[in-house]
């Protein structure tokens, strides 16, 4: 089985994002940069597919030289070969879909694997945008999955609950924490991940259909009311909820 | 120009959002000046269709076939796009559920056009729409246009007030869109969801719990106060990595984003990614021990004392408010 797993470089969740001078992108100075934490669980995925059905899984990402940090983690996780789509322009997620979907072309892959969203820009736009460029099924948000020959049952997070989808490999699929949980790299990873490869290529410019008009930091909330110290502040408490907010 | 407004139905009953999309695509339609029509699909949902009437819909297509009895991402977005170009509609509003951004990417690619995820406002500038949208689970706001012709926008629930129908009729159409098995390349074949307590990304209250709670069996105190206000149970990361809660409950950066009229905040100290998910939260109350939690920087009400205490008496009272 060929599994194509698609990994974006973005800032840790502990950072404090900044705004650059430009007003339209972020700051990266001073950033910690991590693997997006919904792939590493698409990586641990095609991992375990791997294990199953044998084959192998190759990661891809979009980015500059920087995103080779993320794709020697997946490689360190046991991934066995990384490309990188060169490119540090800004694009939305259509013109990254597009270079996604020809790398992924090329690769042609039964199982392509992404993350449910990335956790910077937050579209969860991909795996349809990649699904419907390359004319295959897609599934998101997929918490538990079954493959038997070119069968593939998934469920899917729903509001409140889950649903059951059935479909055919080649697939895309993007997942959802609960799926499984992604393995630390071993020390002897770490070691073989620096002799694995990771072709670069150069990749055309697409025009993005989406243009950020500029960016700001929320409105800062005023702090509240402290109504107490204990449960005698209950009554109080309600009573504000009630008359004052009027949200119960 | 003309908008289309997709109306999303579960089990032949409209979801919250389809009565927020038709009133926010009525909202754009009356400042642009266009048309809007309004797209509701499914299996026996004909009857239902009328009731988007009392949110500003004045024509609502229809497409009802026995086979669509659950949701199939390949048919959708095939229906989707054949009404939107026979209709010449170039503007497409989606809620941000699940089914909506499931579908609004396939769209996107099938229509040719931008697309703008989880808006939380539209506005019209020189006739054209700016959405708003926050980036970075909520750190970040962001302010994007669509340079395309086609434009799709999915709207983040709960945020788009509907407020309460009118009762204006609309005119039903039942349009017919031929499907064959090739359409339905990936389809559901069972749900399964939970009832009782509503889901922290459509619920307009949330008692969300975190380390504070001490244990996963004082997680009792968080849903006997969910269920006295028909609430969401939601919760941190903190208390999901200790195996104290299901993942899907999670708010923050790496859980879920949510904005509904109140929060509680209990026993949770308030970490800048799980603040990110919840912080346009309507109302916040914050129950910490820690009077220096960053939680009580955004919170509009604190009680600065001992969650397990405070939430039994919370609860009663909240029960006599509301004589149950």
């Amino acid at each position: 089985m060929k599994i194509a797993v698609c990994v974006n470089h973005v800032p840790d969740t502990e950072a404090k994002v900044r705004i650059s001078s430009d007003g339209k992108t972020i700051d990266k100075a001073g950033i910690n940069f991590i693997l997006n934490p919904y792939d590493e669980i698409a990586v641990e995925q095609g991992l375990q597919l791997k294990e199953k059905f044998g084959g192998e899984v190759i990661v891809v990402s979009l980015g500059g030289d920087s995103n080779k940090e993320t794709l020697r983690k997946a490689l360190a996780m046991g991934a066995d070969k990384a490309v990188l789509l060169k490119d540090d322009s800004i694009r939305d997620s259509f013109a990254v879909a597009a270079a996604l979907a020809d790398a992924l072309k090329e690769i042609n892959p039964d199982v392509i694997l992404l993350g449910k969203q990335s956790i910077d820009y937050d579209n969860s736009q991909m795996v349809g945008l990649v699904g419907e460029l390359l004319n295959l099924p897609s599934v998101s948000v997929v918490v538990k999955l079954e493959i038997q020959d070119n069968k593939i049952i998934c469920e899917r997070e729903i509001e409140g609950g889950h649903e059951k989808v059935e479909s055919q490999l080649p697939i895309v699929l993007s997942v959802q924490k609960g799926l499984c949980e992604p393995r630390y790299p071993s020390l002897k990873g770490i070691m073989a991940a620096k002799s694995k490869p990771i072709e670069e290529k150069q990749i055309p410019a697409v025009n993005s259909k989406v243009e950020t008009i500029s960016l700001r930091m929320p409105q800062s909330k005023a702090a509240g009311k402290i109504v107490g110290t204990d449960s005698t502040a209950v009554k109080e408490l309600v009573r504000l909820l009630h008359e004052e907010a009027k949200v119960i | 120009m003309k908008i289309l407004a997709i109306a999303e139905q579960r089990e032949g009953k409209f979801k919250k959002t389809a009565f927020e999309i038709t009133k926010a695509a009525k909202e754009i339609a009356d400042k642009l000046n266009c048309e809007m029509v309004s797209l509701v699909i499914g299996s026996a949902v004909e009857s239902i269709a009328s009731e988007l009437g009392g949110f500003g819909a004045t024509r609502v297509i229809v497409v009802d076939d026995p086979q669509l009895n659950y949701y199939s991402t390949t048919a959708y977005t095939k229906i989707i796009s054949e009404i939107a170009k026979k209709e010449s509609a170039n503007i497409l509003l989606l809620p941000a559920s699940q089914i909506g951004k499931d579908l609004a990417p396939r769209l996107a690619v099938k229509l040719d056009a931008g697309l703008v995820s989880d808006c939380t406002a539209l506005k019209i500038e020189d006739g054209n729409i700016i959405a708003t949208r926050p980036i970075f689970a909520g750190k970040i706001i962001s302010d994007v246009k669509i340079v395309a012709d086609v434009q799709i926008f999915t709207l983040r629930p709960n945020v788009f007030t509907a407020g309460s129908s009118n009762g204006a009729p609309a005119t039903v159409e039942k349009v017919a869109v031929e499907l064959t098995q090739a359409d339905f390349a990936a389809k559901a074949v069972e749900t399964k969801v939970a009832v009782g307590r509503p889901d922290v990304t459509e619920a307009s209250i949330i008692v969300s719990g975190g380390r504070g709670m001490k244990g996963p069996e004082n997680f009792k105190l968080i849903e006997d106060l969910a269920d006295v206000l028909g609430a969401g149970v939601g919760t941190s990361r903190a208390a999901v990595d200790a195996g104290w809660r299901p993942h899907d409950e999670q708010v923050g950066q790496t859980g879920k984003t949510v904005a509904p009229n109140l929060y509680f905040a209990c026993g949770i100290s308030g970490a800048i990614q799980h603040l990110a998910g919840m912080s346009s939260s309507k109302c916040i109350v914050a129950i910490n021990k820690d009077k220096d939690a960053p939680i009580f920087q955004i919170a509009d009400y604190g009680i600065v004392g001992d969650v397990i205490e405070v939430l039994p008496v919370l609860t009663q009272e909240i029960k006599t408010l509301l004589g149950k």
